[in-house]
């Protein structure tokens, strides 16, 4: 019978490939396309305000109230800095250390160290996010490292917020670019000085153009991530809010979904809009 | 984790709507019947808590008070931990439970909702001694008919670092603009802490006319919210869990502002600070908490067994003391393992119950008799994002 069935599947393709294709096209067109798209839908809903229960007329009031209101204004843009900012210290971070670790160090070290820059994705979030917290506070770590210099710790704040969430992403930079180093093959480095250009022309016009789609990879990581926190900036944040931290008083609080989802799709809208450019810019295409 | 994110807002989202599709529309009170009698346990109980309200030995062996119900009267507890009002309110909708300890600013909402059934309070034999002042109450009764069995109660008082901080004996210390503690202040991170805001100016700016912080026209919430966005600018942080506001008080990144009586006991167990608490003159905004019985309850005996349980002396000074609450039984008082316990919380001070307004749900029906021009749970969710800018 077995037998019968693999000569059956042997002799067409089209089939052995749908069955194949089948589930994880279900799982992308149920649980993220369909699941998108009751988001959309939803978003047009309103909520009975006695009752708190959900209004099935479709109406523009939640994008109105996002669009008029000078807050959610301030509040997106505030996000998207946020995100610009963690994503361009990271990749200033993320370059001379995927250098050092794809370059200088000798090949039986290099898994060592990948694995130490991996080694943080290992502990909790939040155990991470709190110890930032403490480093922060009144005197913590910071402000005692920092008090013979004569400057006094950020604080709580949008400062603090943003290097945390530097901190929590970089391994999701250093890795796509120590990938791209990795297939950079030396001897282009040693051809480009032997043509006596400088460490600093090589790095211009030989690594960066090279290890480019490795870094707007892990860009996407960075900003993606930090447009989708909300815990981050409540644990160090102090009295700032971000985007997602509406959708969550939305969901969590105010039981309100619609206004909810139609919140949640500034940050889609923003990273789409982000990855149109990456696109334009030929990125994505020797990637 | 991002898309992931997206994807699970989404499934709630859809869950969400499935749900409450299902359930009925009710503007009025709607006719859920009361039991008249009670009859033999079903052996079984599901229930939504509050963490620490339903404790079985499996976070601190020596905290059980959920495994000698189950031995007393048969019923097996499953309990549900919720962390919000709204998810409370939402799990409940979803049916499969038998009873719920909501706050006020839940159980209006599940009342009206009709999602929970009056109690017939004859059947609950504790209830009789259970502080009068927490019978009959707005969040917990309608027209004189009990909604659930009290549970316990406690105050957002004003907590201050006893070294840094003179008493300060009105809310003003954290309201002030010119507060000398600026950017050492801290308030409670939720929408319901505008009624804080307004509570200060029902006594600060009566020309508002605010005569129940949980109901305010839009005059009188943009009073509130113009206030906290004062007050934003002396804010060093909001805090919603309370670790976090514990730490920040011995850190000394907060040196005063709107806090629970846990809190303080937590930070003074410690040696870091010293940190005392008061009701000021314009009073306090608090919780309290009340057992209800789903209107679709499939174990309704044991969920009336368990409200008895739960409020009998002995198990309510456990849970009072475990979650550091005042209990609402007076008996209780005597069997906490704390003699000061009571005494602590104001447990059976009914004057200092009286001071505090006790989280409602704000809704545009007015609690004060002006009609629909209040303004909702929803709007002050946006205000309060406002507010934080």
């Amino acid at each position: 019978m077995l037998q019968r069935m693999n000569t059956w599947l042997y002799r067409h393709k089209g089939v052995r490939a749908a069955l194949l294709l089948a589930l994880p096209v279900l799982w992308l067109a149920i649980a993220y396309l369909g699941s998108l798209a009751v988001m959309l839908i939803s978003s047009l809903w309103s909520v009975d305000s006695f009752t708190g229960i959900i209004q099935h007329h479709l109406t523009l009031t939640n994008f109105h109230q996002i669009f008029t209101q000078k807050v959610y204004g301030t509040i997106a843009l505030r996000s998207i800095f946020v995100a610009l900012v963690v994503t361009v210290v990271d990749g200033l971070l993320a370059i001379p250390i995927a250098l050092f670790i794809a370059k200088v160090l000798k090949p039986r070290f290099r898994s060592v160290v990948i694995s130490l820059v991996l080694v943080p994705l290992w502990a909790s979030y939040l155990v991470k996010t709190y110890a930032w917290r403490s480093m922060f506070s009144d005197g913590g770590v910071l402000a005692w490292l920092l008090k013979p210099l004569g400057v006094s710790t950020p604080g709580f704040g949008l400062t603090a917020t943003t290097i945390t969430l530097a901190y929590l992403w970089l391994p999701y930079m250093i890795l796509p670019i120590y990938a791209g180093l990795d297939r950079l093959p030396n001897s282009l480095l040693e051809a480009s000085s032997d043509l006596g250009a400088p460490a600093m022309r090589t790095f211009r016009s030989i690594i960066l153009p090279i290890i480019y789609p490795a870094i707007i990879a892990g860009s996407i990581f960075t900003f993606s991530l930090s447009l989708g926190d909300y815990i981050v900036v409540k644990v160090v944040g102090g009295t700032s809010q971000l985007v997602a931290n509406v959708i969550a008083d939305n969901v969590g609080t105010a039981g309100n979904l619609p206004f909810a989802t139609a919140m949640a799709i500034l940050p889609i809208a923003t990273i789409l809009g982000y990855l149109f450019i990456v696109r334009r810019s030929g990125a994505l295409e020797n990637f | 984790m991002y898309k992931k994110k997206v994807v699970l807002g989404a499934l709630a989202a859809l869950a969400y709507v499935v749900t409450s599709a299902t359930s009925t529309m009710a503007a009025s009170l709607p006719n859920v019947p009361m039991a008249k009698s009670l009859g033999k346990g079903e052996g079984a109980l599901n229930i939504i808590v509050w963490a620490g309200y339903a404790e079985n030995g499996s976070n601190d062996k020596t905290v059980d008070w959920v495994n000698p119900f189950t031995k007393a009267t048969g019923c097996k507890v499953s309990a549900k931990t919720a962390g919000t009002s709204d998810e409370m309110v939402s799990l409940i909708k979803s049916g499969g439970y038998d009873g719920v300890s909501a706050s006020g600013d839940a159980s209006l909402r599940l009342i009206y909702g009709g999602q929970v059934a009056p109690v017939n309070t004859a059947l609950v034999p504790n209830y009789a001694t259970i502080s009068p002042f927490l019978k009959n109450q707005k969040w917990n009764s309608v027209n004189g008919t009990m909604f659930g069995v009290p549970h316990g109660w406690g105050a957002n008082v004003l907590a201050y670092n006893a070294a840094k901080v003179k008493m300060p004996t009105s809310w003003s210390a954290v309201f002030d603009a010119k507060s000398p503690y600026k950017g050492k202040i801290t308030a409670y991170d939720s929408p319901i802490y505008i009624a804080d805001a307004a509570m200060y100016l029902m006594s600060t700016k009566p020309s508002l006319g605010i005569k129940n912080p949980y109901s305010l026209d839009k005059t009188q919430l943009a009073a509130a919210v113009a206030l906290l966005k004062t007050q934003r600018a002396n804010v060093g942080e909001y805090w919603s869990d309370y670790t976090k506001s514990v730490q920040s008080f011995e850190s000394g990144n907060t040196l005063l502002g709107s806090s629970w009586q846990v809190i303080a006991n937590t930070i003074n167990g410690g040696t870091k600070v010293k940190v005392a608490s008061t009701v000021p003159k314009e009073g306090a905004t608090g919780w309290s908490d009340t057992w209800m019985i789903s209107a679709k309850a499939k174990h309704p005996n044991c969920m009336y067994q368990w409200m008895n349980w739960i409020t009998s002396p002995k198990v309510n000074a456990q849970v009072a003391e475990y979650f550091g609450e005042a209990p609402s039984q007076t008996l209780a008082c005597t069997q906490t393992a704390d003699k000061n316990f009571c005494s602590t919380y104001h447990a059976t001070d009914a004057a200092y119950a009286s001071k505090i307004w006790y989280w409602t749900t704000p809704t545009t029906a007015c609690l004060d008799g002006r009609g629909n021009i209040c303004t909702d749970y929803a709007t002050w969710t946006q205000a309060w994002t406002s507010i934080k800018g």
